[in-house]
């Protein structure tokens, strides 16, 4: 299954792929318009310590852990993607807390979000990975 | 604080309507001149640091900056220009030479764009690349004069040492250490997948890269930095580089700053001490004490490989080419006057030396004259914009080209002629690791691989229109070339017609 990977080595901290990513799940046509004034809660965090930085985001896990945990079954594993269903979803938080990558968090409506690979979104593929100004984000089968 | 006499010459322009604040201009601007105030939730900008290099443009998200040029003025002077001016409040503030980076900016004529190409009409048909075999493939370095037979009158095949290159394309010397280890490693990487040759500069060959060796020319200059017997039987030809276009007469200086870790490793030196190239080989104070190097390094490479003297084209230029030609070199590479640099005293950049069109056509009608065009390939860099000019430069009796600014401009280069402050947002020109790893060297060979793709289409479609199909049917074909708006003193060193002859 094709996954985003993410190479440290060409990351260069720069935030884009949070601004992507928060603008193709925000479901307006136009970044301004999504962005602008806006607080951006990504599904893709930059991790970064001086000299280091990297994009952390879900790593559709074989044996994910945020499932097993889920406890009215909102979370699923669909074709190898960790797919997220809104409707379920009461707002526990244990995906979050059993999550060991911080690859789950709370979103704007009480309840949490998660990478689903754009794929339910305006992006159609992965924006992060589009949108990486030095290829440090890619999605491919490994 | 003193009188700030400079008023800065570009000034970056943000659209508040368009902006979202995600501050990726502030986090990729190396020279700090955008900043983010929590409290208004704002970006501000300092032009005064502004290099203009298109870093924050080229990544701003929703197209909210640009750079302008300011309409600041002295009063105005056609006599003064700003640029004079200013150049001259720098000077008072500094006491030192001034420095420059790229090539000659100045408005000097561009002789390719006064050179216009022929086509075929009717008597004689023009070819199709795109249905008919074109050869792009040529070899640099000595041609026999005639043929040899053994004594059962079989032709004795064994030639002088060549280069072969799959496109009249050659990426130039560009050092490790003026440029990143990832520039290296695009270039390496583009020259093995094109089937040409990058060339190392004075700078040595990093030892992740000797496995480019086929593809890779070594070069020797006057502070011999690098230079082993690894390196000189790793590449596929030697250079030596007597001057280069950018500053004919002078030598070279990498900073201190940049000569750390691999890079002083690499060029063999300790760290933090400056690369000091001196103006001339110490050892080469006329043609016979080249010709005592040239036949070293053929010694040292058993003679498998041709030697390449490259020189800046200065006034005397045929006169000196013709002595190389005799010298025991395989391939002369002239740079014009307008090649790019590192480094260079501004004055020096751009007031010494010749246009590159010129002197290859002395160049190759001096060779022509004495007999000798046969013993050496021609190689010409300096400011090659686009495949009708290396058309135009074949014609004209180059065998390749050298192209390094183009090169450059393909792995990102703004032109922003910054270089010798070390701080290239866009990795090339950089010692900082933070900013070599901007280039990806991924992007940067595909980019590089790109670019000469499509100059060699473009130079088969060339061919084709004149009904030519091989480079070597092309080169020196002058009759192929028109000049337009020139003198007569031009044409005749052109040795070509006006356009309408």
């Amino acid at each position: 299954m094709k996954r985003v990977y993410v190479n440290e080595e060409w990351c260069l901290g720069c935030h884009l792929c949070e601004y992507y990513c928060a603008f193709a799940n925000s479901g307006v046509s136009d970044m301004v318009k999504a962005l602008k004034n806006v607080r951006i809660n990504p599904r893709i965090r930059i991790e970064e310590e001086k000299g280091i930085s990297f994009a952390v985001s879900c790593r559709h896990c074989e044996e994910p852990l945020c499932v097993k945990s889920c406890i009215t079954g909102a979370l699923t594993r669909e074709n190898g993607v960790i797919t997220f269903n809104h409707d379920k979803c009461v707002g526990c938080y244990t995906c979050i807390l059993s999550c060991p990558y911080g690859a789950i968090m709370p979103s704007e409506d009480g309840v949490v979000q998660k990478c689903e690979l754009c794929l339910n979104n305006a992006g159609g593929s992965p924006a992060c990975v589009q949108h990486c100004p030095n290829q440090a984000i890619i999605f491919e089968e490994r | 604080m003193p009188i700030q006499f400079l008023y800065p010459e570009y000034e970056v322009v943000r659209n508040p309507d368009l902006c979202i604040v995600c501050r990726v201009c502030e986090r990729q601007c190396a020279n700090e001149v955008h900043r983010y105030d929590a409290d208004l939730n704002k970006m501000f900008s300092d032009s005064s640091k502004c290099v203009n290099c298109h870093r924050c443009v080229s990544l701003c998200p929703t197209r909210a900056l640009k750079i302008v040029k300011s309409d600041h003025t002295f009063k105005e002077n056609a006599n003064w220009s700003r640029q004079s001016i200013e150049e001259i409040y720098r000077q008072a503030d500094s006491g030192g030479v001034l420095l420059s980076s790229m090539g000659n900016p100045k408005d000097y004529p561009i002789y390719w764009d006064k050179i216009l190409i022929n086509a075929s009409q009717v008597t004689n048909p023009s070819i199709d690349p795109l249905r008919e075999p074109m050869e792009t493939r040529v070899f640099l370095g000595a041609k026999p004069g005639s043929i040899r037979r053994d004594k059962d009158g079989k032709i004795i095949t064994d030639l002088p040492p060549r280069i072969a290159l799959s496109t009249p394309i050659m990426f130039s010397a560009m050092s490790y250490g003026s440029i990143s280890y990832n520039a290296h490693a695009s270039l390496a990487r583009a020259a093995r997948e094109l089937g040409i040759c990058y060339n190392t500069g004075e700078g040595g060959l990093h030892e992740d890269f000797y496995e480019y060796g086929p593809n890779t020319i070594v070069q020797v200059a006057s502070g011999r930095f690098g230079v082993h017997k690894d390196y000189l039987e790793t590449g596929a030809a030697v250079e030596i580089k007597m001057g280069q276009g950018a500053k004919p007469g002078i030598g070279g200086h990498l900073p201190g700053a940049k000569v750390f870790g691999d890079v002083s490793k690499t060029r063999m030196i300790p760290t933090g001490t400056d690369a000091i190239s001196p103006a001339p080989h110490h050892d080469i104070y006329s043609i016979e004490d080249l010709r005592q190097l040239v036949f070293s390094l053929k010694e040292a490479t058993e003679y498998k490989k041709p030697v390449i003297v490259k020189i800046a084209a200065v006034h005397n230029i045929a006169a000196i080419a013709s002595g190389i030609a005799r010298s025991g070199a395989d391939i002369i590479a002239i740079d014009g006057f307008r090649g790019g640099t590192g480094a260079a005293p501004t004055r020096i950049r751009d007031n010494v030396g010749i246009p590159i069109e010129l002197a290859l056509a002395a160049v190759d009608q001096r060779l022509r004259d004495e007999g000798i065009r046969g013993n050496v390939s021609i190689v010409v860099g300096g400011s090659i914009h686009s495949s009708s000019d290396i058309v135009k430069a074949i014609a004209l009796g180059a065998d390749a080209v050298y192209i390094g600014t183009a090169a450059l401009l393909a792995l990102g280069c703004h032109l922003c002629r910054s270089c010798q402050g070390g701080r290239c947002n866009w990795g090339i020109a950089t010692q900082v690791p933070e900013l070599v790893k901007r280039l990806n060297p991924d992007v940067g060979y595909r980019r590089l691989v790109n670019l000469v793709n499509a100059w060699t289409h473009e130079i088969k479609e060339m061919m084709g229109g004149m009904g030519i199909n091989s480079i070597e049917a092309l080169k020196g074909n002058r009759l192929m070339l028109r000049g337009i708006g020139l003198s007569e003193t031009e044409l005749k060193i052109l040795g070509i017609r006006h356009a309408g002859e």
